[in-house]
């Protein structure tokens, strides 16, 4: 947990870039700092490591007040990501990811066991660990800026901008794999940016800051109900505001009952559940319903010879938390041709799934659901509205 | 030629010896001081102003009036040459260093204090690499300087290729001027040759160009 309690900095020139802040990042939260250029997000964000020290007020993480840390002690336990990526190109990309376990003296099979795990997570290969950062694309280069920031356990991630120069492609696919690796891995962020989207795609909170204080903080739901003033309504836009009205949440379209097996489930067991269920794709839970993975029919076929139980084949699943917007997954199972993504809650229960029928609903509502409120009124109303 | 070798060959191993020797000692104990000096110069705000200019004004003092003073400083010989030498190899070595180091870019230390090393970690494992280059390089000017301001250490008896060069131009022999002045163009050569090399190799691949 990290809280500020009345903090403020004044720069040595006069200039009050942060005033009188105050607000609680709780363990495992997600949290954005969004606001103008000049705001004082990057100043509120480097005093969590001291990278700048407050003028007055506190800091506690965990309860401790961070003034009675080593500096240096301190900011090996936070992750730091900035948006030059600020790899050393005269260290390769292994040395590059395990710069604060060495720092930390950790032995050389458990960095090494370090890199290679967390390069797979980001879809890099064991190749990529003698290369040069130079050597590697903008996106590439990013990716091991971030995982350098988890290899040393670090429980807290400060992120400024750290996707602003890539392009959005692959802008898009950086914010998906660092909003699972810190769902996954429980760690918490402050990620810094100015694009509202991104906010709003990853945030569990955000603070809207402006002239160096917080305007608002609160979930991003939260923020779109009930903008604290004019200035956050204008932060987010009329476009934004106005989807609200028509915004669902995943709850509310998924299947309630998907189709699943136990991870010791044998595979001949799991073919008779998709044969009498009439389904290729089984979710795999543990015995408190948690999901774990996915097996299709062809996993099963390729290693009915091979393999015993369901657990030893499934395949990682893509998946969303309940009370996700349906219009963020109904992008991505189009963009990726994803068939169906399963819910789960908070403790990571399967809840539900969400199908390419859904989609349906969605596409339904929105025309047709239109088409019958226009009729329900006069000709007159609707070009006068359509005018303004 | 042979004729030469045969009078002075020995003789002139013997200076080539002493003459690097001086030089290198020189140049040696230059990269201690100005090296470290530099580095700190970077931590420092306006002292960093004040020691360069310092160190420049060292610098015009013409090299035969610096051996001269060293005479009643230090008296004569390899020493007082040595020390002249060095005060002179100072000035591009501290002020390459300085300008490296302040020339490393800002994100990359940002990213290592941020990471959480020390000081001396991040001149170490980021700051020196990078700016290994530029320092090689001051090093080099030195390097070269210094061989060519040994010559004049022969005048303060400090021995080295000097000796051939005074002693010809004293007695009228040019083949003794010759003999020295073309040994201490070849070494000041094959110096900034050496030097070179090595300042290839700590180029981070980042500042190879091509
Ligand atoms: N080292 C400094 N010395 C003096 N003033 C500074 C310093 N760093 C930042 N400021 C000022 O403090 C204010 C807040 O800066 P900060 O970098 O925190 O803003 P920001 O919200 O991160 O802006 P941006 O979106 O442009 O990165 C600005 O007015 C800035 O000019
Ligand atoms: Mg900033």
């Amino acid at each position: 947990m990290i809280e500020f309690k009345n903090v403020s900095k004044i720069y040595g020139d006069g200039t009050k870039a942060v005033d009188d802040v105050s607000f609680t990042i709780n363990e495992g939260e997600f949290v954005v700092l969004i606001g103008t250029s000049g705001s004082g997000k990057t100043t509120t964000m480097r005093m969590i490591n001291r990278m700048i020290d407050s003028t007055s007020g506190e800091i506690l993480i965990d309860g401790k007040n961070i003034k009675d840390e080593n500096a240096v002690e301190l900011r090996r336990r936070i992750g730091y990501v900035i948006q030059q990526t600020g790899l050393m190109p005269h260290m390769t990309v292994y040395e590059n990811i395990v710069m604060v376990p060495k720092l930390l003296k950790w032995d050389k099979d458990k960095m090494r066991e370090t890199a290679e795990r967390l390069l797979k997570r980001v879809d890099m290969g064991n190749e990529f660990l003698d290369r040069y950062p130079q050597e590697l694309s903008g996106g590439q280069q990013q990716r091991i800026g971030v995982i350098r920031a988890l290899a040393a356990n670090q429980d807290i991630i400060l992120m400024d901008e750290p996707f602003g120069a890539l392009d959005p492609i692959t802008r898009d696919a950086l914010q998906e794999l660092v909003k699972h690796l810190q769902e996954e891995m429980g760690r918490t962020v402050v990620f810094v940016t100015h694009d509202m989207d991104e906010a709003l795609k990853l945030a569990d909170k955000i603070a809207i800051m402006s002239e160096g204080k917080v305007i608002q903080y609160d979930t991003p739901d939260n923020i779109l109900a009930a903008p604290a003033n004019e200035f956050v309504e204008s932060f987010l836009g009329e476009d934004r505001l106005q989807q609200r009205s028509t915004m669902q949440t995943v709850d509310q379209v998924m299947v309630k009952t998907p189709i699943t097996v136990t991870s010791d489930m044998t595979l001949a067991e799991s073919i008779r559940v998709m044969r009498d269920r009439r389904v290729d794709t089984l979710f795999v839970t543990d015995m408190h319903h948690v999901l774990q993975g996915v097996v299709d029919f062809e996993g099963i076929n390729k290693n009915r010879k091979k393999a015993e139980t369901v657990s030893e084949i499934m395949s990682h699943v893509y998946y969303v938390k309940s009370g996700t917007l349906l219009s963020s997954v109904a992008d991505k199972m189009l963009k990726r041709g994803y068939k169906n993504i399963p819910v789960v809650n908070e403790a990571g229960k399967l809840e539900g799934l969400v199908t390419r029928a859904s989609l349906v609903d969605i596409v339904y509502d929105t025309i047709w659901g239109d088409d019958e409120e226009v009729e329900s009124i006069p000709l007159e109303t609707t070009q006068y509205q359509e005018s303004e | 030629m042979a004729d030469f070798f045969a009078n002075y060959g020995s003789q002139m191993m013997r200076l080539i010896w002493e003459h690097l020797y001086i030089s290198m000692i020189a140049l040696g104990l230059g990269v201690i001081v100005a090296v470290p000096l530099g580095i700190g110069l970077t931590r420092t705000g306006k002292l960093a102003t004040a020691v360069i200019g310092l160190a420049s004004i060292l610098q015009t003092v013409p090299s035969l009036a610096l051996l001269a003073l060293m005479i009643p400083l230090f008296g004569i010989g390899q020493v007082p040459a040595i020390i002249a030498l060095f005060i002179y190899s100072l000035l591009p070595i501290l002020r390459n260093t300085y300008t490296g180091m302040r020339g490393v870019n800002p994100a990359l230390v940002d990213a290592a204090r941020g990471m959480g090393m020390t000081e001396m970690q991040l001149i170490r494992k980021v700051e020196l690499p990078q700016a290994a280059p530029v320092i090689m390089a001051g090093i080099r000017l030195s390097g070269t300087y210094v061989i060519a301001w040994a010559a004049l250490a022969s005048y303060i008896g400090a021995g080295g290729l000097g000796d051939f060069i005074f002693n010809g131009l004293n007695l009228y022999i040019p083949e003794l001027i010759i003999g020295g002045t073309i040994p201490v163009t070849l070494l000041a050569l094959l110096v900034d040759f050496g030097l070179g090399m090595v300042e290839k190799k700590v180029t981070p691949r980042n500042q190879v160009s091509g």
